[in-house]
């Protein structure tokens, strides 16, 4: 058999690291843009009490290495009597991470929101909560939407360090089929397929909605 | 739609009404009644405060001293004279709408459910009635075949009768506009105008700070200027124009008219 064929008779722990990559992926990036939509939303108001140590910890997060974050709440959490499993600690960690990014680009584009636009939305009755969730936040997704195209693909990168933390996905399964028939090469050959498609997809996607937000002014394709 | 109202209802009365930014003094203790179904336009050179005064009236800018009522209600400060919470802020602005220089569309909705937006998640309109009435009003400022454009694909005349709309869809008791003109190309202009000329007519409460002496002349029931945050003119605009009583007045109608 050559190795090729043995990588295709081991093709369902492939599908498998696949499914399970994606799942982090999905959950976890659905959840870092709630992070940084709910973050940007507290750092709307001007009490410093609050801004100033949101500030602190995303500028903190943005300048830790993803792993270390990881390990920190795999193997650091039981000494505070909280235990996540692996699964849990990498979706986690993945989520709050780039939270912490989409926040800092988010925040980027608002400092540069017209505040003309906030003065119509207030003569016209609007209070904060509205205000940000339907006037202020879809402008700026629309604006950062390239930013965040290249951020998911960052995240997608980083789910492969949860290998480390023993987390079953794409890499771990690489990983495992290499060792078990000394086939690194070809191994992770069909790894990097998988990511770089995953990742054109998205591009695709992304690129897609991008006509969407040219339609109205905010960038061109 | 009605006849001119002629009543003697204040739709919005300012006593003493002072501001200052960085220690100067912007507003001074300035006085205005504005009567149901009137216009006043407000005239003065640049810095006087005339956009100031107009802000304050909705509380986009906070007065130091003084009181603003619109239709009786005071804004900014409630019955027990502290400040007033947001959400009943809020409330009071809406019965006041504002048209402003650089018109502020939000570009992420198409013409209409900029028009809708308000009416929907302020006042909580429903859809339909809101749609129903921004399409009154869209054939009114003359933009109905617009309804589904973009604010990015509009000219500036066209994106200033659309902010006109939508501040009409609040059905506000008083109209505010700074300078709606002042953005626009000089042949854009009179579209703006005749606008808001017609709803005069209709008898719309309206405060116009405009540089449009003609446009002031033809409209205003009351001329009111500014001149370093006093009003040291209130007068008809037959008399404001052809007869004012300061020299000041006179000096900046010869310059406007040269
Ligand atoms: N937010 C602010 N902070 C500091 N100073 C301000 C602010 N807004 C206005 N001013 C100052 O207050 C004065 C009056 O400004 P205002 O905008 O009311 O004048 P205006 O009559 O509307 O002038 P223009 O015709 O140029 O629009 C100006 O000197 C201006 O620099
Ligand atoms: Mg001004």
């Amino acid at each position: 058999m050559s190795n090729w064929e043995i990588l295709w008779s081991a093709r369902d722990q492939f599908w498998s690291g696949f499914f399970s990559t994606m799942e982090i992926f999905g959950l976890s990036i659905s959840a870092a843009f709630l992070i940084g939509c709910g973050m940007l939303y507290l750092l709307e108001g001007s009490r410093p009490r609050l801004t100033v140590p949101l500030r602190v910890f995303i500028d903190g997060m943005r300048m830790l290495p993803f792993l270390i974050l990881a390990y920190l709440l795999y193997y650091g959490l039981p000494a505070f009597d909280i235990r996540l499993d692996a699964w849990w600690s990498g979706v986690g960690a993945l989520a709050v991470y780039h939270g912490c990014y989409f926040a800092e680009i988010f925040r980027g584009a608002r400092l540069t929101f017209p505040p003309g636009q906030v003065e119509a939305a207030k003569a016209h009755g609007f209070t904060k909560g509205k205000m940000f969730f339907r006037l202020i936040l879809p402008q700026i997704v629309m604006q950062t939407r390239p930013l965040l195209g290249n951020q998911l693909i960052y995240a997608l990168k980083d789910t492969a360090f949860l290998v480390i933390i023993t987390v079953q996905e794409l890499t771990a399964a690489a990983n495992s089929l290499a060792g078990t028939y000394f086939i690194p090469t070809e191994a992770f050959i069909v790894v990097i397929g998988f990511y770089w498609a995953v990742s054109v997809v998205m591009e695709i996607i992304i690129k897609q909605c991008g006509r969407f937000s040219a339609k109205r002014g905010f960038d061109h394709v | 739609m009605f006849e001119k109202n002629t009543s003697e209802q204040t739709a919005v009365s300012i006593r003493h009404l002072s501001k200052s930014f960085d220690g100067v003094e912007v507003l001074r203790d300035v006085d205005l009644e504005v009567r149901e179904g009137d216009v006043v336009t407000i005239l003065g050179s640049s810095g006087s405060g005339k956009s100031t005064l107009l802000r304050c009236i909705n509380w986009l800018e906070q007065p130091d001293r003084g009181s603003i009522h619109i239709g009786g209600q005071r804004i900014g400060v409630n019955d027990a004279g502290r400040p007033m919470p947001v959400r009943e802020l809020a409330k009071v602005r809406a019965r006041t709408g504002m048209v402003f220089q650089s018109f502020n569309l939000w570009p992420h909705l198409n013409v209409l459910h900029n028009i809708t937006e308000a009416p929907i998640h302020v006042l909580g309109k429903s859809k339909a009635e809101a749609e129903a009435h921004a399409r009154e009003l869209l054939e009114k400022v003359g933009m109905s075949p617009k309804a589904d454009a973009y604010p990015n694909t509009l000219s500036g005349g066209q994106k200033q009768r659309v902010a006109i709309a939508r501040a009409l869809a609040m059905q506000p008791e008083v109209m505010l506009f700074d300078e709606p003109t002042s953005a626009l190309d000089p042949e854009l202009v009179g579209e703006v105008l005749a606008v808001i000329k017609d709803l005069s007519a209709e008898g719309y409460t309206m405060i116009v700070v405009t540089h449009e002496m003609a446009f002031s002349r033809a409209v205003s029931d009351k001329v009111v200027f500014l001149d370093k945050g006093l009003i040291i003119e209130q007068a008809d605009p037959e008399t404001f124009f052809t007869n004012p009583s300061t020299e000041r007045v006179r000096k900046f109608l010869e310059r406007e008219e040269s």
